[in-house]
């Protein structure tokens, strides 16, 4: 009992001190790692890979590993469980502050501000995503050929899921599951 | 309680689908609560995502808090946010009990290397989509430039980017008599 308490207040403290999401959890995962010993920064580091490879937030997927490794099922429901009440707890009061001052004129103008730098931070998001998925810097190093800088797989397949989903609006969910599909079939990973 | 059964069941949907970070959700949420149900528009959706970032938290955490919260008050938002992370929870701990080795399993590589091209493109879409609705000015504009360069090349923390841009907002504002 008292190790699922524990459980639930370090991963509290990760949610609550934890900015900026995704890779913001990693330095307070490595301290859990130095104080609790409840995983190796080996696990961490791993669990990149992991959480590259599963859906969900890695600071989420960290929690559900860690807890279930240290106490079970229990365990890994006590961490995740703990990390992210602290994001429910702040967002609620938010969103009635918001709700108050919805039609005030200073805050409809913060909002004309946060919209373009929000929608500039998904944008740079999914450059990061191209760069990963589409362009290969590492052979274009060895090789210096401009060829090898594109994964050519891959661009076509981006360029059939833009097509498809410009004429047919498929649901995006279909299209994540075609592609996973094509990239066994085609051995997009190697 | 069925419209909270439906929320759950939702945000589990979103939750399982959200590959790469809480961008990814973007194009799943605008589906199915913009078009789809009507629950949120496209300008909420951006005013969500910029306030998760610099808030404490998970970003598809605090999104789904925030959407599950506007439906269905405080209950909603725990509701959603718990639909949000049933399906990994559930996985990681799975992948924890047997499959210590799940990212190195050949199947599982080709499958992630063939979704992250689809998580591109449906992120790409996303924003030709709502650039349309928040780049309305040359103030809008010049933050987007500012803020993508920013975010691209230089590791500043994303909460600072969200907060000069509010400053940027209001002072235009201010400059502007209090004229939009």
């Amino acid at each position: 009992m008292a190790l699922l308490f524990q459980l639930f207040i370090r991963f509290f403290y990760v949610g609550l001190f934890s900015i900026g999401g995704g890779l913001a959890t990693l330095p307070f995962l490595y301290d859990l790692s130095d104080t609790m010993g409840w995983f190796t920064h080996g696990d961490v580091a791993n669990m990149i890979a992991i959480a590259e490879s599963t859906p969900g937030a890695i600071g989420v997927n960290m929690a559900s590993y860690a807890g279930y490794n240290v106490s079970g099922i229990l365990g890994g429901i006590s961490a995740t469980v703990g990390l992210v009440a602290p994001s429910i707890i702040i967002i609620l009061i938010i969103a009635r502050i918001l709700n108050k001052f919805k039609e005030n004129k200073y805050v409809e103008a913060v909002f004309l501000g946060l919209r373009p730098a929000s929608i500039a931070m998904i944008a740079a998001a999914g450059m990061s995503v191209v760069k990963i998925a589409l362009i290969n810097i590492d052979a274009f190093q060895q090789t210096g050929q401009l060829l090898d800088l594109f994964v050519i797989k891959g661009i076509i397949l981006a360029i059939i899921i833009y097509v498809v989903e410009k004429k047919t609006h498929w649901h995006p969910i279909l299209l994540i599951a075609i592609s996973a599909v094509v990239g066994i079939v085609f051995q997009f990973g190697v | 309680m069925k419209e909270l059964v439906n929320l759950f069941v939702t945000f589990a949907k979103i939750g399982s689908v959200t590959f790469g970070g809480g961008y990814a959700m973007l194009p799943v949420l605008q589906r199915e609560f913009v078009e789809k149900r009507g629950w949120a528009t496209d300008e909420e959706l951006m005013d969500y995502f910029a306030i998760g970032q610099c808030t404490p938290g998970i970003i598809a955490v605090n999104v789904s808090t925030f959407i599950g919260n506007k439906r269905k008050g405080v209950i909603g938002g725990i509701v959603a946010t718990l639909g949000f992370v049933f399906v990994p929870c559930i996985l990681l701990m799975i992948i924890a009990a047997c499959l210590n080795n799940f990212a190195e399993l050949e199947i599982v590589k080709n499958a992630f290397a063939g979704i992250r091209v689809a998580v591109c493109v449906l992120i790409l879409n996303a924003v030709e989509r709502l650039w349309k609705k928040s780049i309305v000015n040359k103030m809008a504009l010049f933050i987007f430039t500012v803020v993508f360069l920013l975010s691209l090349f230089t590791s500043i923390s994303p909460a600072i980017l969200v907060i000069l841009a509010a400053i940027v907002g209001i002072v235009y504002f201010m400059a502007r008599g209090g004229n939009q």
